[in-house]
């Protein structure tokens, strides 16, 4: 009986781990086979990825449109970093009775979708005539919701007395928030670090409505614009422009397991 | 003095939280706030082109007669009800597995079971798209290992796409959700395992009645993040079947798209559609928050 549990359990790992992984392998061999290979589900590397690199970059500006999904994400984690936290550290440890009540609705505002909002925020993009450009995107996600929960979470057990101390030794507290704070909560950072990226490297809805030029696309639009765009779908092109928008994220993954984790789920205790 | 020291604290308080949450709160009144009660305008109008009209609640009744919204609101409904439990079972099953004694490999299947959430939603659903082509990859080892006679048309087919649209989003979100399972099991004493084991359990029993009911806070915020992950379904099914075959994939999030920036653009109505998804998350959310509480 404990024989067969075991062999049950550990076939049970086995067989998911492998369908976990299998797209991945499959992804990679699928680069360096053509079009019609890819159709026929073929299981083994073949030698067109150098056909298929060509193919691709010879069609679009792959270096610029990387270019373009780095300089967002970059761009939104530093933002989104600096506004949820400084407004993180302010709803808890100054808190005030209205401070308060705006927390709340800011809970309550994170139940509402994207799509709901997105007619508005065109509508505020076009107003500032940032329809096609990389702000449209940046900007509506700077102001992460759910980060400045996760922020005041792990605020919480930041120490009062560390605070009162540095104030009686006449430091500002934009001094204290920047000196002491920060560099005692770096894991805290990294975790949100990796959250705010991923959902920026990741992101499609906004970049689909606002990006309309292909000088100005990111990866992941490129990606859903090959696979939808062609009448006669290249997959091979398709399989390497999924290899490269993977392997950031995958790079990021293997380097810091632990954050990474913590990052994807946005827990304290991982 | 004590008291006086209070005072000056509060008083400064005032003035010191607004130093560091006006960034927030200005980019929430732009980018959330007006938005809001912008899109709380527009479902009052139909807007056609340039042309605003105010039509009341037009929108809304146009709405509730709107076969294709309530067809996608069924679709999301039909994803909800097979995705979500069979996810949270699986990720269930998996950490604990993952959780027992003595397991080798341990760190290998937690990465392993880990690593779909490393890609995108839209890289994912590319990928599927092909691994699920009628002669594909996914067919050929199914029609190998003799579980079918002939190709399945997954992506055509008004049953198969659903499934393969389910599959898709257990692949890459059941271990997502298995972390919180481990990290919760992580908070479950030893102490209660070993009781049962005292009492002679096996291993069923250990999951099913020490386990689970130990874990139900997570299982229920696992519960309620997916539902309304799977209410809001947009990229995986643009990406995968694009709302095809004739809708039998198409969510509320596509069709709110497809109004606003694909047929004739009418942002009022696509406004109103956006309303009734916030009210079902918010009914789901609350009716899930209920059932949990009540025992």
């Amino acid at each position: 009986m404990k024989k067969l549990m075991s062999l049950l359990k550990y076939s049970f790992l086995i067989i998911s781990s492998f369908i976990s992984i299998f797209p991945f392998y499959w992804m990679i061999a699928g680069a360096t086979n053509t079009s019609n290979q890819i159709a026929e589900g073929k299981l083994t590397f073949g030698d067109q990825l150098w056909v298929n690199l060509q193919g691709l970059f010879g069609a679009y500006n792959i270096p610029l449109i990387m270019w373009n999904s780095l300089k967002i994400s970059g761009i939104t984690v530093i933002f989104s970093l600096l506004v949820t936290s400084l407004a993180a550290f302010g709803f808890e440890k100054f808190k005030t009775k209205t401070s308060e009540w705006i927390y709340t609705i800011i809970l309550l505002f994170m139940m509402i979708p994207l799509a709901a909002l997105v007619i508005p925020l065109f509508k505020i993009m076009a107003g500032l005539q940032l329809v096609n450009q990389h702000l449209a995107i940046i900007l509506p996600a700077v102001n992460n919701l759910f980060l400045i929960f996760f922020f005041r979470q792990s605020f919480k057990s930041f120490p009062n007395e560390i605070i009162d101390a540095s104030k009686i030794e006449g430091a500002s507290n934009y001094a204290i928030f920047f000196r002491i704070v920060f560099p005692m909560m770096k894991s805290t950072y990294a975790a949100a670090a990796i959250y705010a990226f991923m959902n920026s490297w990741n992101s499609y809805l906004l970049p689909l409505i606002f990006l309309q030029t292909e000088n100005k696309y990111t990866m992941t639009l490129l990606i859903s614009s090959l696979s939808s765009a062609s009448y006669v779908a290249n997959y091979g092109m398709q399989m390497i422009a999924i290899v490269i928008a993977t392997v950031p994220t995958l790079i990021l993954f293997l380097v810091m397991q632990k954050g990474f984790v913590k990052g994807m789920t946005g827990s304290l205790k991982m | 003095m004590k008291a006086h020291l209070k005072v000056k604290r509060k008083r400064s308080q005032k003035q010191e939280v607004w130093k560091f949450i006006v960034f927030a709160v200005v980019l929430s009144s732009i980018f959330l706030l007006y938005p809001i009660f912008y899109s709380m305008y527009l479902s009052l109008h139909s807007m056609q082109g340039l042309q605003s009209v105010f039509v009341g609640f037009g929108n809304y009744l146009r709405m509730f007669q709107d076969d294709i919204f309530v067809k996608a609101l069924m679709n999301n409904f039909t994803f909800l009800i097979f995705q979500v439990p069979i996810m949270v079972i699986l990720g269930l099953l998996m950490a604990f597995l993952l959780n027992t004694p003595n397991l080798k490999g341990r760190t290998f299947f937690k990465l392993a079971l880990f690593l779909p959430c490393v890609t995108s939603l839209v890289s994912y659903a590319v990928l599927f798209k092909m691994m699920f082509q009628i002669g594909g990859i996914i067919n050929n080892a199914l029609l190998n290992i003799g579980t079918i006679q002939s190709p399945i048309d997954w992506l055509n087919s008004p049953f198969w796409v659903k499934v393969t649209v389910i599959i898709a989003l257990c692949w890459r979100w059941t271990g997502y959700n298995m972390i919180f399972y481990l990290a919760g099991l992580q908070n479950i004493s030893d102490d209660t395992l070993e009781a049962a084991d005292i009492d002679g359990a096996n291993g069923f029993q250990k999951f099913f009645q020490v386990v689970i009911p130990q874990l139900k806070p997570v299982i229920v915020f696992t519960t309620i993040t997916s539902t309304i992950g799977t209410i809001q379904l947009f990229d995986e099914v643009v990406n995968l079947t694009g709302g095809g075959p004739s809708n039998e994939t198409l969510t509320a999030a596509q069709l709110i798209y497809n109004h606003s920036f694909i047929y004739t653009s009418n942002f009022g109505y696509s406004a109103t559609l956006s309303w009734a998804l916030v009210v079902i998350i918010a009914v789901l959310s609350i009716v899930q928050l209920k059932i949990s509480n009540r025992d």
